[in-house]
């Protein structure tokens, strides 16, 4: 087995499945480029339920709720109140509907077989974060992975900064939903006006970095060129709608350049902010610390970063630069996994789920995720959840693992073979004191449990 | 004194691999500080005309209706100052109000003025004016001043540290257990295989050795996912657990605790109910962080504050919306309480922001402020840069602290 295919799986894909080394060893960075060009995955429930509606459809579910909840306001409303309408079905459903669709997207990644793609879904998911800690933003954070983000992973930089920013998650998240130019005529009429929160973020955190070059007379310019993107309230598919009477009048100065034009202007803007050269150097360094390392080589941030330039932001070609980057195949693993990337691997080293309540399994593995300090789509701020090992180090966090893989262990076949296991999931990266470990316990339970403390599995 | 080293020994000494005879170098960096510092964030906007309810004003009754106290009877609020009183619930906070050991802030606000919880969060944590305008918290700023800075002094009672304790500097945390912790010699073995990994190492040593001490401490450990579960209810086994570790010489000298569902929208009640069973579960889980800390409560600040206040009237579902003012408390051995520090403007509409809110007359940020420069000595210069960034104009609150 190839070192350079055990780094291909475990750095650049969610670590080895039964098998995958052996795919890998060959032609390690074919192997990886490959899997971009067939589609990407999609999750699918696993409870065998209904499947996941359209982010469109729940808005709607959405918009019905917050009309109802405004009709409970009005006095005699005790009719309302008491009757179990659709909306209430949703208020009470939307943890739910998230448990499900989280349920989904870990299933996915035990089980991919295009792994190098689904880690790119969830880098970029977590670059445009939406989070499920808001409880408007709850049911539709699924949604928004699906469609603005799964779709866009191969394509260019800017169609996928559009479909982020329209989807109705974002909208909602960053508040640009509720946002009125305070000239409009909605804004002249009700008095109401700006909110600034996804104008700032999308410069400091989506495009051109909190160091890429505006003042907060941009970020003011942008909110108000995004005037009038919001939800669509009569049952449009995407859940997006431009309305020109919440939309600031006139030509608006961004950065130098003036836009003018209703939805059009938001959409140039975009276009002009996802090609400046401080976003290919914001992406290029982001791209470079997810694969190389926390602090990565200078050189080859500029490779990546001359690459985004030169390409126009083409996804794909980036992914080739970082895949094609010597940097990235040291052998030394610079990257602490996350607490989804570490229980992640350690169910694609096992197999896992394998028989039984395959449910009830998945969701266990979702439990010891949050446990440990992530959970996908439900980050604590804008900013996504850290891209650094400081992040995951927390003490309690690490004992954690460490708990958990004692716990995981324990509920294995005894007389499973862990040195062949540890073998087909690191390769060559398992080390000689590991394997002397595996060797020396008392039992495979213990065995599988060192397995997955050991560095060589915290880390890829 | 408790090293790192004797704890260790403790926790494994039954390691049969003999690696703790390896030599260990480091020594437990003394602490700079004997002072405690405890912040309990309550998230989702707590009511602070329940808490802590102004019944000596003239409207109090008329714009509270159905939300008002009782002022006698035996669910009547605890009155302090003939002005201002105490939810029926905190009993052990009332207690404290006895022994001057507890100050009542009211009308205080951050500086945020829009009613986003999410927002008002990331300001009342960055210690910014604005939300998203900074990316670490005014806590983990404050800890260099505070000599606080290695990573040992200070504590999120938490899996990972919130937003007011993330940033440059090294903070930890812990949680009672929900699995159950592996024998010493399965983590005798793990740590041999950190041998040549200093990172993964020092975060071991790290987790063992604040698990040690409130193994030590502590025979309340909760050992399931149900007890764990539980926890939403009972908050006596978090703030339990902070008090044990905190009242330890080698332990964290900063502590912070998060509580949530206070969002009481619907049905909120008034001496009985929902939010009446919350601050409940509060005030008993704050007077058992009193007991843990033992002697060293002389030496407590807690300061107790949420992102927001709401609204004066109640809504139409018999609970409250969105404000802006409200109340935040300061309590613990080492605080001059039995004052309530209020602008109070009264509770008529006129007085009230937008007609609806209690109106911000106190910085949240001077409260914060005067706690870091009277108790735990953070100069002037750092409070005004480090910590609260350009916020010169806004003066620390003149917080009495015992000698």
């Amino acid at each position: 087995m190839s070192l350079e295919g055990a780094i291909a799986a475990n750095r650049f894909g969610l670590g080895a499945r039964p098998g995958e080394l052996e795919a890998a060893a060959a032609a390690p960075k074919a192997w990886l480029l490959r899997q971009l060009d067939s589609p990407v995955g999609e999750p699918q429930p696993i409870d065998n339920a209904e499947p996941f509606q359209p982010g469109g459809a729940l808005v709607t579910e959405l918009l019905e709720y917050r009309k109802e909840r405004q009709m409970e306001k009005q006095p005699g409303s005790a009719s309302v109140l008491a009757a179990p309408s659709p909306a209430k079905m949703f208020l009470k459903s939307r943890g739910h509907q998230y448990t499900r669709e989280m349920a989904a997207r870990f299933a996915l990644g035990f089980a991919t077989q295009t792994p190098f793609a689904e880690r790119l879904v969830w880098f970029w998911s977590n670059h445009f974060t939406v989070s499920a800690i808001n409880p408007d933003a709850i049911t539709l954070v699924g949604a928004f992975e699906r469609e603005a983000i799964r779709p866009n992973i191969g394509g260019k930089f800017e169609d996928l900064l559009l479909a982020a920013t329209r989807h109705p998650a974002m909208q909602l998240y960053l508040n640009n939903a509720q946002s009125i130019g305070p000239d409009s005529s909605a804004g002249l009429k009700s008095g109401k006006g700006l909110n600034e929160n996804l104008g700032r973020e999308l410069m400091e955190l989506h495009t051109l970095g909190v160091d890429g070059g505006y003042t907060q007379a941009d970020v003011i310019a942008l909110a108000k060129i995004l005037t009038g993107w919001s939800l669509d309230r009569d049952g449009d598919a995407t859940g997006f709608r431009f309305y020109p009477y919440r939309h600031e009048p006139g030509a608006i100065a961004l950065r130098g350049r003036t836009y003018s034009g209703g939805e059009q202007a938001g959409i140039t803007a975009l276009k002009d902010l996802a090609n400046d050269p401080s976003t290919a150097r914001h992406i290029a360094r982001k791209f470079a610390s997810h694969f190389i390392a926390d602090e990565p080589p200078a050189e080859s941030v500029a490779r990546l970063e001359k690459n985004f330039r030169d390409t126009g932001g083409d996804l794909k070609a980036l992914a080739e630069t970082v895949v094609n980057d010597p940097n990235a195949w040291k052998p030394h693993a610079a990257k602490m996994r996350s607490p989804v990337e570490y229980t992640t691997a350690a169910m694609r080293l096992l197999a896992w789920p394998q028989d039984g309540d395959r449910e009830k399994q998945v969701k266990g593995v979702m439990a010891a995720a949050r446990m440990m300090g992530e959970f996908p789509l439900a980050a604590p701020s804008p900013k996504g959840w850290p891209d650094e090992a400081g992040a995951w180090s927390g003490p309690d966090a690490l004992l954690n693992r460490i708990e958990w893989a004692k716990e995981l262990g324990a509920r294995l076949p005894p007389n499973m073979d862990v040195t062949a296991v540890a073998e087909m999931g690191l390769g060559p990266l398992l080390t000689r004191e590991t394997r002397a470990a595996i060797k020396a316990s008392p039992n495979a339970g213990e065995a599988v449990a060192l397995l997955v403390s050991s560095p060589e599995f915290q880390r890829r | 004194m408790l090293n790192r080293r004797s704890v260790l020994r403790t926790a494994l000494a039954a390691s049969a691999l003999g690696v703790w005879d390896a030599p260990v170098r480091f020594a437990f960096a003394s602490v700079p500080t004997d002072r405690r510092l405890v912040v309990v964030i309550l998230r989702g906007a707590l009511d602070g005309l329940a808490a802590a309810p102004p019944h000596g004003d003239p409207d109090y009754k008329s714009v509270r209706g159905a939300l008002a106290l009782e002022t006698t009877g035996t669910n009547a609020l605890h009155n302090l100052d003939g002005q201002f009183g105490l939810h029926p619930s905190l009993v052990n906070m009332k207690a404290m109000w006895d022994a001057k050991e507890l100050a009542v802030f009211h009308n205080i606000a951050s500086p945020y003025r829009e009613r986003s919880h999410f927002d008002a969060q990331n300001v009342l944590e960055t210690g910014g004016v604005g939300p998203h305008a900074l990316n670490d918290g005014w806590l983990n700023r404050a800890l260099k001043p505070m000599g606080l800075a290695d990573g040992e002094g200070a504590l999120a009672i938490a899996t990972s540290p919130p937003l007011l304790l993330s940033g440059g500097a090294k903070v930890s945390s812990w949680m009672p257990a929900t699995l159950p912790q592996p024998d010493a010699d399965f983590l005798g073995r793990v740590r041999a295989l950190y041998g040549n990994d200093p990172v993964l190492l020092a975060t071991l040593d790290s987790a063992l050795d604040t698990e040690a001490k409130a193994n030590s401490a502590m025979d309340d450990k909760l050992s399931t996912p149900a007890q764990y579960a539980e926890t939403y209810a009972n908050l006596s086994p978090l703030f339990t657990g902070a008090g044990k570790l905190l009242a330890r010489d080698d332990g964290p000298r900063v502590a912070v605790l998060d509580v949530g569902g206070w969002d009481t929208h619907v049905n909120e009640g008034a001496g009985e109910g929902q939010l009446a069973r919350r601050l409940h579960a509060l005030d008993v889980a704050l007077d058992a962080m009193k007991s843990a800390l033992g002697p060293a409560w002389t030496k407590t600040a807690v300061v107790m504050a949420t992102e927001f206040g709401r609204t004066v009237a109640p809504n139409g579902n018999g609970g409250t919306d969105h404000g802006t003012a409200g109340a935040a408390f300061l309590f613990g051995g080492a605080v001059k309480g039995g004052v309530v520090n209020a602008e109070w403007v009264g509770l008529k509409p006129s007085a009230l922001k937008d007609g609806r809110d209690q109106p911000p007359r106190t910085d949240m940020r001077a409260l914060f402020k005067g706690v870091l420069a009277d108790h735990m000595r953070v100069a002037r210069r750092d409070l005004d840069t480090a910590v609260f960034p350009d916020s010169a104009d806004v003066r620390p609150a003149t917080v009495l602290f015992a000698a």
